[in-house]
């Protein structure tokens, strides 16, 4: 295990020629539209399975970095894809793609609804469905929280932000920075001690 | 007008640059500025846009389209859309090269552990919040305990929840 394979995977897999910005808008549109809650899978099919644009590696470090950095990571993500391409115009056509239909086809539900929202029937329609949403919330909340390591450590900083949140109504942008920090911390200071043992560890084993 | 598209830009923006954990997690922060703090819309117009973008395809970022779209008609919609993508992207546009010379760096693994954990809390407020501006009742309640339960055991399409959640309410069920 010297070299990871991956880098060179990732080097080998753009060998059909990159797409055109015509083709690249298009086809953000396709999934754009034709995604429905979640986007993200498409995405990847489209790149490294259907056009094979890139490799399976090197889809998940752009997603890594997308899901990452703050924001909407399909938007993220297109910027990285468009910008690989086709530098900022690239980034421009691919985010372009991706939110211009399914935009239109909001503001045509926007319309209906500033038609029809008053009825009482569209009302309990959605009603259901900001009562079915809500679950998908909380089940991914839950999904999440399973992934989440230790625990014991990190959840109770979950509840916390709930609690600011729900009962205190704090904003979050300091919140956040000043949860993050203390998180961050943790984790930064678990990993150095993980680390230091190991290699205590290692040296007594040597 | 023009100042009203300001603000709604500058509160967005500055929004997209704490929104770890995706749009989602952005929810509850949206509904404290655009409901309680701005008074730009009632709790329930709130809980009934973010139905519809659920409803609808695209990503799930387009909830603030409709934001905007409520606030200041197709300027605030198009506004608001890019106060959400375009901070974000630019930075990404700079950054995405250099990406690959942080991916082993401690701080960088210390901050997406930090992340997890909050991102699971703004995600059970979005939760919540969406659930108590819709105004349910004990059945809209059991319909979100029983959508939460299904979710977390089968793994149907989203869509299908949807779907029986505007079934529930047109036949009166919730």
């Amino acid at each position: 295990m010297s070299r990871p394979p991956v880098v060179a995977d990732s080097r080998t897999a753009p060998h059909i020629a990159p797409p055109s910005l015509g083709e690249l808008f298009r086809a953000c549109s396709r999934v754009g539209l034709s995604g429905f809650g979640g986007v993200l899978p498409l995405l990847r099919h489209l790149l490294v399975d259907e056009r094979r644009l890139m490799s399976g590696a090197d889809f998940n470090a752009l997603l890594g970095l997308c899901q990452f950095l703050p924001g909407s990571n399909v938007v993220n993500l297109a910027v990285c894809v468009g910008a690989r391409f086709h530098g900022a115009r690239g980034a421009i056509v691919a985010t372009a793609g991706l939110l211009l239909g399914p935009f239109l086809v909001m503001m045509a539900l926007a319309t209906a609804y500033g038609l029809w929202g008053q009825l009482a029937i569209v009302q309990d329609m959605l009603r259901g469905i900001a009562a079915a949403g809500a679950g998908l919330l909380f089940a991914t909340a839950l999904k999440m929280a399973r992934n989440v390591p230790e625990r014991w450590i990190y959840l109770p900083f979950s509840a916390l932000i709930l609690v600011a949140l729900v009962v205190l109504r704090l904003p979050l942008p300091p919140l956040m920075l000043a949860l993050l920090g203390i998180t961050g911390l943790i984790a930064y200071r678990r990993a150095r001690n993980a680390a230091a043992i190991a290699t205590s560890a290692g040296e007594e084993r040597a | 007008m023009i100042a009203l598209l300001a603000d709604l830009f500058l509160q967005f923006s500055v929004l997209t640059v704490v929104a770890f954990g995706g749009i989602t997690a952005m929810l509850p922060e949206l509904h404290r500025l655009v409901v309680e703090q701005r008074q730009w819309m009632d709790a329930t117009t709130f809980a009934h846009l973010f139905a519809i973008a659920q409803a609808a395809p695209g990503p799930n970022l387009l909830v603030v389209s409709l934001i905007g779209w409520k606030v200041a008609g197709i300027p605030g919609a198009i506004v608001a859309t890019l106060a959400i993508s375009l901070p974000m992207s630019l930075v990404i546009f700079f950054l995405y090269r250099h990406w690959e010379r942080f991916r082993d760096a401690p701080w960088r693994a210390a901050i997406q552990t930090g992340v997890a954990p909050l991102a699971v809390g703004l995600v059970c407020a979005s939760g919540w919040l969406i659930g108590a501006s819709a105004g349910l009742g004990v059945r809209g309640v059991l319909l979100t305990l029983i959508c939460t339960a299904l979710m977390l055991v089968r793994s149907w399409h989203p869509l299908w929840y949807i779907g029986a959640g505007a079934a529930a309410g047109a036949f009166g069920l919730v």
